[in-house]
């Protein structure tokens, strides 16, 4: 055996042993014990907002409004229920986005709703006629004289609005009518306020508007300080409703700009052909380097496994998020990545041709494969990262996961290509195993 | 030997074949652009039972939608083309289809673009492909530094690179209006990662080509030039063919989702494999000798 590649084999089999530990189903480490899957392989819906920044108050920054809303959404996000969503701010020359992934949503309207709805919570004081009824619009819908507005603790005049909610609104049944409700409560402020409209308006109806659209108009009772109810909601729309209030309304006004559903069955669909496809692909590549290079390629096959495990220990401890591109993107990486096998196994046939001895025509292939192995590569990186930019422009996650995919592949195959290709061929040698030329697919003199 | 070079004018030939209906299909009926270029909403549909796509048809055109492009997406399923919907809108035209065809119908998936994100999405592109240019252009200056001729062997690195282009896009361009394939984000990833893989194949022929130059193989160009190819034939093919049996596996059996990332994947490649060896190294003879040198190889020559 060759000096020094006793402990690289070490090293090579250690390595290859973890990486195989940390890609069997529920191992690993960082707490990273499964694959990372896109949007298009769990399903789900991919969405878009342009922030409207025009309508912002002049007073705050363009960076704290797009932050403001950024968390806000987060907030109503994860109160929706939506397990490892995404959301992320896009600025760029044409505006300010806010780009958010709900893996898994079912209902993607009500979704949508969530989201981008403002949800500015206001109390009306309604038009009444003569005899104390409501007017109605052409619409049908209440018509209002006002935005209910009283003086606050520090004696300005203030309107009523769910700012001044305390963020702990949830849904309730009613008890006689089993009706959706959504409770409420004040802070200090808001029972000041809410005091003296309800006060103000006894026995008149009041109308609770979201958005500046009615939700109902219940008739004031009796004069109320801290909490209340909204009702006339189906169940959903209380929830969403309730999720709204406790994340607070959003600054500014959003509108979608685009949306991408993946029905979940698409997906684990897609995944499996995907997955078949690849063992296939890769079985041909094994079967044809074997034919064609004999023992250089079975040589190769072993590396090729190597590649195939390190690579996958790295999607999932880094981890990449895994989606059909990038799954297509890794394939081609399988394929490509036997260029480095091929160009030594060229050259090893060509050195024995010559007449050399196995060890020397393996070092000699090495020696002068390795500068055309590097080259190689630098194209395709070159393409990988400005595919990388390019995706992360317009947040594109299947752009993103073919190149981040296809960068790691190409990277990688240089690793194995040179370091436990020549590992395993020096190893075989060094053992005396498959000695004849032959073996190499040099045909006899 | 297999003489290569020498039969470079039946090489240019096929690949005019190609080029030229190609590009006039480009210059007459352009590229289809997906929503992702062109804004609007594409969706696919199924439903739990067998619709004639002229039912559908017809009942997107009752419903308003006259514009509609439909064509059959494989398992009865539907890929349907519209102006960009709302999401009201989305849910107004299930109902309205489900009525109509008195089926029960799941939009399996859904792609929703704005003009303003599509604007964007063209503007980073053209971004991305002038970038990506210059960055090959700059390696290939650096890779052909030692070359003897490095502006004449840089030209025709990039002739041969535009080459397995032109087939890719003109392709595309035919499919376009012979099979509705639309061009989309998945495609220019498709095209940029062959130029990436294009480009190593005619470094390769090209370095093999140098170094039997400087050993002094032969004083004929062109012999020099064939060694070098037939050298690199075995390298060039069976990287080829590798990195092609698992993206045709990929074609024929992965998910809808990637297919004109995984055929601009696979016409480019099988195209670099061909330009690399039957055209990249005889422009460099052209350009030496002219396009009629009558003179043959001798097999025993070399």
């Amino acid at each position: 055996m060759k000096r020094g590649s006793a402990p690289l084999l070490i090293f090579i089999l250690v390595l290859f042993v973890f990486c195989l530990w940390v890609i069997w189903p529920g191992n690993g480490i960082f707490g990273r014990n499964e694959f990372t899957l896109g949007l298009d392989l769990k399903g789900g819906s991919h969405l878009v907002y342009q922030i409207d920044l025009s309508k912002k108050d002049p007073t705050q920054s363009d960076s704290d409004v797009i932050e403001a809303v950024k968390n806000k959404i987060e907030r109503r996000v994860n109160a929706y229920g939506v397990t490892e969503p995404i959301v992320q701010t896009i600025n760029n020359e044409r505006g300010s986005f806010v780009l958010v992934q709900l893996p898994g949503v079912k209902d993607v309207d009500e979704a949508i709703k969530l989201v981008g709805q403002t949800a500015e919570l206001d109390f009306r004081e309604m038009e009444l006629d003569a005899s104390g009824n409501l007017v109605f619009d052409e619409t049908g819908k209440p018509k209002y004289t006002a935005i209910a507005k009283a003086n606050g603790s520090d004696g300005q005049e203030k309107e009523l609005t769910g700012k001044y909610l305390k963020p702990n609104a949830q849904v309730v049944l009613a008890q006689q009518t089993n009706e959706p409700e959504v409770a409420f409560e004040w802070n200090s402020e808001g029972a000041i306020l809410f005091e003296q409209i309800t006060q103000r308006n006894l026995q008149k109806p009041l109308g609770i508007y979201l958005d500046g659209e009615p939700i109902s108009w219940p008739t004031v009772q009796t004069v109320i300080k801290e909490k209340g109810v909204i009702t006339g909601l189906n169940l959903e729309a209380a929830r969403t409703l309730a999720i709204q209030l406790n994340s607070g309304s959003l600054d500014v006004p959003l509108t979608i700009v685009e949306r991408r559903d993946i029905g979940a069955t698409l997906g684990e669909d897609s995944l499996k052909k995907s997955l078949m496809a690849g063992i296939i692909g890769s079985a041909m590549v094994v079967l044809f380097m074997i034919a064609y290079y004999r023992f250089s390629g079975f040589v190769a096959c072993l590396a090729l496994v190597v590649f195939v495990v390190l690579n996958l220990a790295i999607f999932k401890l880094i981890p990449v998020v895994l989606t059909l591109p990038g799954i297509a993107g890794f394939i081609v990486s399988i394929g490509m990545g036997v260029d480095g096998n091929v160009l030594v196994a060229e050259r090893l046939k060509e050195e024995l041709r010559r007449g050399r001895t196995l060890g020397a025509a393996v070092e000699e292939g090495f020696r002068q494969s390795w500068s055309a192995i590097l080259d190689a590569n630098v194209t395709v990186v070159i393409a990988c990262v400005v595919l990388l930019w390019l995706g992360n422009t317009f947040g594109n996650f299947l752009v993103i996961g073919f190149a981040i995919t296809l960068l790691i592949g190409t990277l990688l195959s240089m690793f194995t290509q040179v370091v436990v290709t020549r590992t395993f061929l020096r190893t075989f040698v060094g053992l005396g195993i498959a000695k004849s030329p032959g073996a190499y697919g040099v045909a006899k003199q | 030997m297999i003489d290569l070079v020498g039969k470079r004018n039946w090489f240019f030939l096929i690949s005019a074949i190609v080029i030229i209906p190609g590009i006039i299909s480009l210059a007459v009926f352009g590229l289809r652009p997906g929503v992702d270029f062109s804004s609007g909403t594409a969706m696919t549909l199924s439903f739990d039972k067998e619709v004639e796509l002229s039912q559908l048809r017809q009942e997107l055109t009752d419903l308003g939608y006259d514009q509609a492009i439909v064509q059959p997406s494989g398992e009865g399923d539907f890929f349907v083309r519209l102006p960009e919907m709302s999401s009201e809108q989305t849910t107004a035209l299930k109902d309205g289809l489900q009525t109509g065809l008195d089926a029960t119908l799941t939009i399996s998936s859904l792609y929703t673009v704005s003009p303003i994100v599509a604007a964007g999405t063209v503007r980073n592109t053209v971004i991305a492909i002038v970038v990506a240019g210059v960055g090959i252009l700059l390696y290939i200056s650096w890779a052909f530094r030692k070359m003897p001729k490095p502006m004449r062997w840089g030209t025709c690195a990039i002739i041969a690179l535009l080459h397995d282009l032109i087939v890719v896009i003109a392709v595309f361009s035919i499919l376009g209006w012979a099979a509705g394939v639309e061009v989309d984000a998945l495609f220019v990833t498709g095209v940029l990662a062959v130029v990436g893989v294009s480009v190593n194949n005619i470094v390769v022929v090209f370095d093999r080509i140098r170094e039997n130059l400087k050993r002094g193989v032969s004083r004929d160009f062109e012999v020099i030039a064939n060694y070098g190819i037939i050298e690199s034939l075995g390298r060039s093919l069976n990287t080829g063919l590798a990195t092609l049996f698992v993206i045709v596996a990929l074609y024929l059996l992965g998910g809808v989702t990637t297919h004109t990332l995984v055929l601009a994947l696979m016409i480019g490649i099988a195209t670099g494999i061909y330009s690399s060896l039957c055209i990249a190294g005889q422009l460099l003879v052209v350009w030496e000798k002219g396009l009629s040198s009558g003179k043959k190889i001798a097999t025993s020559t070399v």
